[in-house]
């Protein structure tokens, strides 16, 4: 992996609302080095959302630069196809959300398995063990999503979005349909994930004290980073 | 590993109800498709049969309407015309005639015949000639009479079973006061025979009093002969009716045909309202995993994945709405022919559909093109959803 996972110059997304025009991201220039856990906060609005789907290929930029170790991916409003777009985000993109978005009717391990029908990176079916380990859900494996609590949902949705070996997790409020005690726990994983298996981590919290779990803090204000 | 058929058919569990009425919905057009398909073939061939096994090609009658001839002689209803003997003589010396037998029918009223009564049809046959033209006729007991003045009769499987008769019992004719002595019982042949009671056609014209006259004339002609010929000639006679059963098949086909038409009818909207039925289905459930689809995509489906997804899941309906619906096929195939005989001018004697592997192959295929064609429209719908729209409409 080259030194920068995902590199941003002058990154800017205008929504049109009408006539009004929302710079959610401003001219948003960053780097985050492989290996990295970065937590990004600021106040509701401020477009932390927007910035970590455009730095996750979920959305396009309307202007700048994004390179994703070290390819192309968007130039000045040009951007790859929207397979190879998928390409990239299955190859080195993991995504967690505030909800979990588990299939009901599928078991906690049939839902980690789920991406291996899509896309099956190289000796990755041994990560369904160790993630069900490394995560305290081996005895919930063939449960289905409803007979689990919100920490352990949200967990079997970080095992199966790391079932491919991802370079980047990017987590947009993980914990925001939990409480304090799971938040934390999800915390503790994250950040093992990061310091044993190198995990480079993009995690948006309103927590602060998840958010110090980080290495890095960024703050957004008004789409714009805040010294 | 989990496969996609596995995803798709346990995405159909999610919504139990809604999954099972819909396969109902495409059991059912399946079940009209399998029978309208059984019901041509069936007709066709119960038709067909009838009609070889009258034993003659033409028929002469007295003069009337083609229509009630043909329904005359074959469903043996009332309003008899009669013609004279010596037609027999004139048909016989014509080159093409291998045989001729003539008939006489005469139908009475029976008050103790079942609850309220029923209808008896007698025909009188030619002892020489009518058993050699119906030689595919078996018996069960005894056999034909012989004398052509005999008190005898010869009763169809089904008349011997109403009357309650063996061979050597004896038979009364209402109004006639006459007892004759039944001397044959023929075996079960699936036509018309087997609710007739044969005499010779000498004693109905003396019992019923109509000496020298017939009802019909059967004729059969020589294989090489030119059939279309003869009949020609034969319409040269004065006051008979020629009535060809090969033109009388086509008559009652093309009568069946606008009962066909109906039927199809309604089969194509029972095949369009199951499409309706699932393409719904589909899209709602499309609709209502809408986020969920734009997480598969984030965890790596290409669009060509979820469309796939999607189309299995309607395939997989109409499957099992296919199976459904043959088996009802199978099951309810004497409610369904009940009901399409009343829809029917004519129905013949024996099966009205025929279901055969031949026919559930197409069945089932029907099917699942309906499932191929209306899956297409919400696998497409579904294949468009970007990753980022499901996030979006978290509504946070
Ligand atoms: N699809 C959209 N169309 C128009 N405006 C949008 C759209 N999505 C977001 N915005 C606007 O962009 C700005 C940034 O939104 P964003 O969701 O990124 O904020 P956020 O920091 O994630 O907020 P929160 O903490 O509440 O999740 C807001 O003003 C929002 O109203
Ligand atoms: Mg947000």
């Amino acid at each position: 992996m080259n030194e920068n996972a995902i590199s941003a110059e002058n990154l800017t997304k205008i929504y049109t609302r009408g006539i009004e025009q929302v710079h959610a991201v401003d001219h948003i220039s960053l780097d985050i080095r492989a290996g990295e856990f970065v937590s990004v906060v600021g106040p509701s609005g401020s477009g932390k959302t927007t910035l970590i789907n455009v730095l996750g290929c979920l959305d396009n930029p309307t202007a700048g630069i994004l390179t994703i170790d070290g390819r192309a991916v968007f130039t000045d409003g040009r951007s790859l196809s929207e397979r190879q777009l998928t390409r990239i985000r299955r190859e080195l993109f993991g995504y967690i959300f505030q909800k979990f978005y588990l299939i009901p009717t599928l078991t906690v391990e049939e839902n980690i398995m789920l991406p291996f029908t899509f896309f099956r990176k190289d000796g990755a079916s041994e990560n369904v063990s160790r993630l069900l380990h490394l995560l305290g859900i081996e005895r919930r494996k063939n449960h289905l999503p409803g007979q689990l609590s919100g920490g352990e949902m949200q967990r079997v949705a970080i095992a199966r979005a790391l079932v491919n070996n991802p370079r980047i997790l990017l987590a947009d409020e993980p914990t925001g349909n939990l409480d304090t005690a799971r938040s934390e726990e999800i915390g503790q994983t994250l950040t093992e994930l990061n310091q044993k298996q190198g995990l480079t981590i993009i995690l948006v919290t309103h927590n602060p004290s998840l958010a110090q779990t980080a290495q890095r803090t960024i703050t957004i204000h008004d789409g714009k980073i805040k010294k | 590993m989990i496969s996609i058929y596995k995803v798709s058919f346990k995405n159909l569990l999610r919504k139990r109800t809604r999954t099972i009425l819909t396969i109902f919905g495409i059991a059912l057009s399946a079940w009209v498709l399998a029978s309208l398909l059984g019901f041509n073939k069936g007709y066709e061939a119960s038709l067909s049969r009838d009609i070889d096994n009258m034993g003659f090609q033409v028929l002469l009658t007295a003069k009337g309407c083609p229509y009630e001839a043909a329904t005359l002689m074959l469903k043996g209803g009332t309003g008899l015309r009669y013609m004279r003997e010596d037609v027999v003589q004139q048909v016989t010396g014509e080159p093409e005639v291998e045989r001729v037998t003539p008939m006489l029918m005469q139908v009475v009223f029976d008050p103790n015949k079942g609850e309220s009564g029923g209808i008896s049809a007698y025909l009188g046959v030619d002892p020489v000639t009518f058993p050699k033209m119906k030689s595919f006729l078996e018996f069960r007991q005894g056999g034909w009479f012989t004398d052509p003045d005999a008190m005898e009769v010869v009763m169809g499987y089904e008349a011997a079973e109403l009357e309650q008769r063996e061979a050597g019992d004896m038979l009364l004719i209402p109004e006639k006061e006459v007892e004759l002595k039944v001397v044959g019982i023929l075996k079960r042949s699936g036509t018309q025979d087997d609710g007739t009671i044969f005499m010779p056609v000498r004693t109905v014209q003396t019992l019923f009093n109509k000496p020298g006259e017939l009802t019909g004339l059967g004729i059969k002609v020589k294989q090489d002969a030119d059939i279309v010929a003869f009949e020609e000639k034969l319409y040269g006679l004065p006051d008979v009716q020629v009535v060809s059963l090969a033109q009388v098949k086509q008559t009652i086909m093309n009568l069946v045909s606008t009962a066909r038409i109906m039927v199809f009818s309604i089969a194509i909207i029972a095949v369009l309202i199951a499409m309706v039925g699932v393409i719904n289905t589909i899209l709602m459930s499309v609709f209502e995993r809408f986020q969920e689809i734009g997480i598969l995509k984030s965890i790596g489906a290409m669009p060509w994945d979820i469309f796939k997804l999607i189309w299995i899941e309607t395939v997989i309906l109409c499957f099992m709405g296919g199976v459904v619906g043959t088996a009802m096929a199978f099951g309810l195939s004497k409610i369904t022919e009940v009901l399409i005989r009343n829809l029917l001018p004519y129905a013949p004697t024996g099966s009205l559909i025929q279901l055969d592997a031949r026919l559930v192959i197409m069945t089932m295929i029907s099917v699942l093109l309906i499932g191929v064609v209306s899956g297409m429209y919400p696998a497409w719908k579904a294949a468009r959803i970007r990753p980022l729209e499901s996030i979006r409409s978290e509504g946070n």
